[in-house]
């Protein structure tokens, strides 16, 4: 698929499941998307090694817009994307916006065929600046 | 701390020693984050330290900025939390600024640089009750060729100085100036890591 990717990184698996299902309503199945939440020990957190497979997983050649909630989630997810290095990393993008409306509004954009830098822009929007 | 070269020191020395006090202290690091924190600290930070212990041969059987990037590389992927990517990134940032065998200078030069790093990952700064509130000082007294007791003590002041702060950055920070009165989890691991590591180089030296 070549519209971006999405990614929902909660600290709550249920967060960013249901977040994915609101984007698969509302959006459908043009952008790929993937969630992940957890701390990989069945407690509330997040996990480098998760977010790489969901960033993995939505990739696309035209980029991956990673959608979080609280700071640790951000953190990993900018953690995930240095691991994962160049020249992938380059068109990965930790987006500063609430998650539920950041996801379904990056996931709408996306599927219009948007670049990342739309995607991530459409996510921004949403952030008091 | 004397000023030989690191390569004398075992690496599976100092890992068992940074093990071994985060494993003796986790139940304390876990109260001090139950108060400003999500609680999880203690258990975190044994977790990955004790992945990184099982793991020591395969350390140090690497030169040491390879050894130090896969331990960094070990942490972030089992500490989990905000701690992992930070203590994670200090050992990576650590290994890719160091020498293979670093004299004082190069381990002084390579640890600010690796505390450069942590702060770009956490986005903070000194003076926001964190791990680099002790990292700061003791990167001081690195340059200013402190012995091993002189670098500890800092530390453990460093950490002690935390408890009057306000927190900025982190779950912490959400409380606000209810933050203020309690010790850093953080700082307070970092403080016992140096310690450790002080304490295993001091023995060789």
């Amino acid at each position: 698929m070549s519209n971006v990717g999405i990614v929902i990184v909660s600290h709550s698996p249920l967060v960013a499941e249901g977040t994915a299902d609101m984007v698969r309503q509302m959006v459908g199945d043009e952008v790929p998307l993937a969630w992940c939440g957890g701390n990989g020990h069945g407690g509330l957190g997040t996990n480098v090694e998760a977010i790489m497979g969901a960033i993995d997983k939505a990739w696309s050649e035209a980029g991956v817009a990673i959608l979080v909630d609280l700071g640790g989630a951000e953190t990993n997810s900018e953690m995930a994307v240095e691991m994962i290095g160049e020249p992938r990393a380059q068109k990965i993008i930790v987006c500063n916006a609430p998650i539920v409306e950041g996801a379904v509004m990056a996931a709408t954009e996306a599927s219009g065929g948007a670049s990342l830098r739309e995607v991530v822009a459409t996510a921004h929007e949403l952030s008091p600046s | 701390m004397s000023a030989e070269t690191m390569n004398k020191v075992e690496l599976k020395a100092l890992i068992s020693a940074t093990a071994d006090t985060i494993a003796a202290h986790a139940d304390e690091l876990t109260t001090l984050d139950q108060a400003i924190g999500d609680g999880d600290h203690g258990l975190n930070m044994k977790r990955g330290f004790e992945a990184v212990r099982a793991d020591a041969d395969s350390f140090a059987a690497k030169p040491l900025p390879d050894a130090l990037k896969a331990i960094g590389t070990k942490l972030v992927m089992t500490v989990g939390g905000a701690s992992g990517p930070l203590f994670g990134t200090l050992f990576m940032a650590l290994g890719k600024e160091i020498s293979t065998e670093p004299d004082r200078a190069d381990l002084a030069t390579a640890f600010g640089k690796a505390i450069e790093a942590v702060a770009a990952r956490g986005k903070s700064q000194v003076g926001q009750k964190t791990m680099l509130d002790v990292l700061q000082p003791v990167h001081e007294a690195l340059l200013q060729d402190r012995t091993g007791p002189e670098i500890t003590d800092a530390a453990d002041r460093a950490a002690e100085a935390t408890v009057p702060m306000k927190a900025l950055r982190g779950r912490a920070s959400f409380l606000g100036d209810r933050s203020i009165g309690h010790m850093d989890a953080g700082a307070r691991s970092t403080a016992l890591l140096v310690r450790a590591v002080a304490e295993t180089i001091e023995g060789y030296a």
